[in-house]
């Protein structure tokens, strides 16, 4: 009995069944997505996961009896105390005694896991980094193989089959080495004239052409060493995109956790997003009090600082960052800034002046996001705009690289994140 | 029972095992199944295969390779994510009726397990596709794979050429349609001249049994020349009336494509594939449990499997085989493990000990000491629904405390109509036969008329039985299927029979393939 073994072959033979049914769902799976993306931890928001989407939308109707009405016969094991003639209570609607044929399309939601990729697509769908391809930087060449033509030695697996062929084809032409056909229709001349007795000479003359031929065959060979070619490879620099984000926050007394929680969920989608559109993607963080440092990403999110804020002394560690090690004609810059709007006042001046001649001008996207309370435990009716704010609305014209936009809670997040970067026709981002 | 401790000729010990050990098991359970019960199968094709191909598996209904549409999608989905939450295990095995026939066997089984396996699928099973008059009637076992193979091609080929969702339009329609997609009866035969010549000649000896001469006197009554009205002729023309409702469009629609026909011509083949498989579901796992039974028995008895095996193959066909009461939680319809085996069981204590009561209900069979010859007699004579109706004995009604109870929407309560006594059995016995009745669980649709010189305006009749009508929704959406499909208006009157009340569906095509 010979027994195969499949364990190796490859699975996922339903991929192309998968794909189709998420295109097929495809509004109501990336509705389910962003629902579900609203519940989740930020460490998660990277991962495939379950959604769950109306069973309607993915229906395949059949021609069936209906579950209800008419006459029905059940027939169920297990008798214990009924006899002839007994009448049951009907049991409330479905269930209950209805078990003889269990195969009713009773469900209402169709629930499934998704992987890691589909979820991201799905989540990220639309979206596009604004002026992508106007502004793109290539940054440090990597080396890449590239073909380049042929070469005598090499490495088997990279023998040119087509290319030795031909080779030998022509060397074979040159030589004149006698094809099998031709010494076949010699061979069968030679029968022919010694069936037929013909005369001595020719067939002697025949005979030794016969055998000259075949010294020729056998001395020239189908392939040759000098026939076999290899497929040559050269290696070419080759630039990769590459981004760098810095994500700057405010991390003085007034940003408690709430408000942190909030920043961190922005700053946790825009690394998702650039790393989805960039092979290379580094994160800087830059926390300021009155004083800023480029911190690791558990201090920038967990540590508690004091002091007063200012501003600019972010603004100033991320251009001395990037001057450091973010040439701008290598690397696209990103930055986020997450803030609850206070500022020195008297900072105001030198961060708006900062952003404008130094960093905007380096960035491909400037993003500031304010985060606040939730509207119930603001105090004040019609809330004026934060310091920053009003610093920040100055400068804001359609010709900058830079939006800014208002969060109160974590269900904001993800609609604000859009409208951010959503594919537009034309790309005008003004402030709200 | 006494296990002699014969380490020689064990199949295998633990759990573990590896090709050599299967393929030993394989040859220890080819030798009693073939050789001591003496069973009739295709040449099995055994392949190991992990989970994650078992869920490939399932999602195209179990077969090696089929064409892609988003439904087999949403059951694997669906399956994996039952399978990954804990929910739901996967089946130990699934067998093909193909020839070969494929068994594939999941990895994690242990050796006994692989054991119980191979002897449930590559020989119960497989003896049951082989032999059964309605596989032999309906499937094509040496086909199939390359039709599937055909049928993948072909739609990809469709995909390539006419995008994915023009195809995937058409696979809809014919999919929600693939229940009326099947030929209950088969064609007529051509015969050749030998039984031609027979059939004559018996029909002229039954004629000239039956003659006399008086017949000829009888004064002949002025023939009936009823003359056919146009709407007989025409629905003579069209072979209607028709319930294949998918053939009736692949070879007459008149606005379908050749692709379109063809690829709502295999889906037609391949529910028609399938219609066996859904007549005879208990049978088809009664005689598989059986058969993995008795080599199980036998292999113990003669010591090819160690005693702590044996335990472990009694737990899992118990588990197989259990049969939770109607109050049960765990209660989901009758298992169709538990009341095959137990029926074929019974079928063989009534070969071998008969009572006075199995004697006068089967005076065929009752003692007549060949339980195997009479089983592999019904498992190729029988399906489901004949089965119950001559071989469900009381003895198992009342094991299984079998009771019928009717629901009739008209009354407030459910009443109790028979249950496992005297004057119960044959009731139970004919409400059991109609429960497996595939022909009475798929509604009586038929397409009636059409005038394709006129309107060409599709009318359907669904005749209904016990009151029971259609699920309004779902038909709404197939009829509007199906308007697509034929391209113009369909109806659908439910109907009783004459004079009773009737409702009408209707579709206009919104979107006609063109």
């Amino acid at each position: 009995m010979h027994i195969i073994d499949r364990r190796r072959d490859a699975s996922g033979k339903s991929l192309g069944n998968r794909q189709r049914f998420i295109r097929r769902a495809r509004a109501l799976v990336r509705h389910a997505v962003r629902e579900a993306s609203k519940d989740r931890k930020i460490t998660d928001t990277g991962r495939g996961g379950e959604v769950t989407v109306p069973a309607d939308g993915v229906r395949e109707p059949s021609l069936r009896r209906a579950a209800k009405g008419g006459m029905r016969e059940y027939l169920l094991p297990g008798n214990k105390n009924y006899i002839e003639g007994d009448t049951i209570e009907r049991p409330p609607s479905g269930g209950g005694a209805g078990g003889a044929s269990a195969n009713g399309e009773g469900e209402d939601e169709f629930r499934f896991v998704l992987s890691d990729d589909e979820f991201i697509d799905l989540f990220l769908e639309d979206l596009e980094l604004p002026d992508l391809a106007k502004r793109q930087v290539m940054g440090e060449e990597k080396s890449q193989p590239r073909r380049a033509g042929y070469r005598s030695s090499g490495p088997p697996s990279q023998l040119s089959v087509p290319r030795t062929m031909r080779n030998s084809l022509s060397r074979r032409i040159a030589l004149r080495r006698p094809k099998p056909d031709e010494i076949a229709a010699l061979e069968d001349r030679l029968k022919e004239l010694e069936d037929a007795g013909a005369d001595e000479d020719e067939i002697l003359s025949l005979r030794a052409e016969l055998e000259r031929q075949g010294l020729r065959a056998r001395a020239i060979p189908f392939i040759d060493p000098v026939d076999v070619r290899y497929r040559r490879y050269e290696s070419v620099p080759k630039p990769v995109a590459q981004a760098v984000m810095f994500c700057l926050m405010d991390v003085s007394g007034s940003m408690d956790e709430h408000l942190k929680d909030l920043a961190k969920r922005f700053f946790s989608l825009l690394y998702l997003f650039l790393s989805r559109r960039y092979r290379y993607v580094e994160v800087v963080f830059i926390r300021h009090t009155h004083e800023a440092k480029e911190v690791d990403e558990e201090t920038f999110f967990h540590s508690r600082e004091t002091g007063g804020t200012v501003v600019s002394t972010a603004l100033e560690e991320m251009i001395r960052v990037q001057a450091d090690r973010f040439p701008a004609n290598a690397w696209n810059i990103y930055a986020a800034q997450a803030s609850d709007g206070d500022n020195l006042p008297i900072d105001n001046e030198k961060t708006v002046a900062l952003l404008k001649t130094v960093i905007l001008p380096l960035c491909q996207y400037y993003a500031y996001i304010e985060v606040g309370r939730e509207p119930e435990e603001r105090r004040r009716g019609g809330e004026p705009p934060s310091t920053l704010w009003r610093a920040y609305d100055l400068i804001q014209s359609p010709q900058i690289p830079m939006a800014m936009r208002k969060v109160r809670d974590r269900r904001d997040i993800y609609p604000v994140f859009r409208e951010l970067f959503e594919r537009k026709s034309h790309a005008a981002s003004t402030g709200a | 029972m006494k296990i002699k401790p014969a380490k020689n000729k064990l199949l295998f010990e633990g759990a573990d095992w590896n090709f050599e050990t299967l393929a030993r098991i394989y040859d220890g359970v080819a030798e009693i199944g073939l050789g001591e019960l003496g069973l009739d199968i295709y040449r099995p094709r055994i392949e190991v295969i992990t989970s994650e191909q078992m869920l490939d598996a399932y999602a195209s209904t179990g077969m090696p390779l089929f064409y892609r549409h988003w439904s087999f999608g949403k059951q694997f989905v669906r399956n994996e994510t039952l399978y990954r939450k804990g929910w739901q295990g996967l089946a130990y095995e699934i067998v093909i009726n193909s020839n070969p026939c494929v068994v594939y066997l999941l990895e994690e089984n242990t050796a006994t397990m692989q054991t119980l396996v191979l002897a449930h699928a590559a020989f119960g099973h497989n003896h049951f596709f082989k032999n059964n008059y309605v596989f032999q009637q309906w499937t094509d076992a040496d086909g199939i794979l390359d039709y599937l193979a055909f049928a993948k091609n072909y739609i990809a080929e469709c995909e390539d050429r006419y995008g994915v969702s023009e195809v995937e339009r058409v696979l809809d329609a014919a999919h929600a349609l693939q229940n009326q997609g099947i030929h209950r009866y088969p064609g007529k035969r051509t015969i050749d001249l030998r039984s031609e010549e027979k059939r004559e000649r018996e029909r002229r000896e039954h004629g000239e049994r039956l003659f006399n001469d008086l017949w000829r006197t009888v004064p002949e009554q002025g023939k009936k020349t009823k003359k056919r009205s146009e709407r007989d002729r025409r629905r003579a023309l069209l072979g209607l009336p028709e319930e294949n409702i998918l053939y009736f469009l692949e070879k007459t629609s008149p606005r379908l494509k050749p692709w379109q026909r063809e690829v709502i011509r295999i889906v037609r083949h391949i529910a028609q594939y399938f219609y066996p498989q859904r007549q005879t579901k208990m049978m088809n796992e009664g005689c598989a449990t059986y058969t993995h039974y008795e080599i199980m028995q036998r292999l113990v008895d003669r010591g090819q499997i160690t005693e702590g095996a044996y335990f472990e193959f009694l737990h899992s066909h118990t588990n197989v085989v259990a049969q939770p009461n109607f109050d049960d939680r765990r209660y989901y319809g009758l298992n169709p493990y538990a009341l095959g085996f137990a029926m074929m069981k019974d079928v063989e204590r009534i070969c071998v000990s008969p009572q006075a009561e199995d004697r006068q209900w089967f005076p065929d069979i009752a003692g007549n000491g060949d339980p195997m010859g009479t089983l592999k007699d019904i498992w190729a004579n029988y399906r489901d629904e004949s089965f119950v109706s001559q071989f469900l004995s009381p003895h198992v009604i009342r094991k299984l405390g079998l009771f019928l109870v009717v629901d009739d929407y008209k009354e407030k309560d459910l009443s109790v109509d028979a249950i496992h006594n005297e004057r119960g059995y044959a009731r139970v016995r004919r409400a059991l036969a109609r429960h497996y009745d595939v022909a009475r669980h798929d509604p009586d649709i038929q397409i009636v008329d059409v005038d394709l010189e006129g309107d060409r305006r599709l009318e359907l009749r669904h005749h209904i039985v016990d009151g029971v009508t259609l699920d309004e929704d779902d038909t709404e959406r197939v009829l509007q299927h199906l308007a697509n499909l034929w391209g113009y208006e369909v109806y659908l009157i439910e109907t009783a029979g004459e004079g009773e009340p009737a409702t009408k569906h209707h579709a206009e095509p919104v979107h006609p393939f063109v």
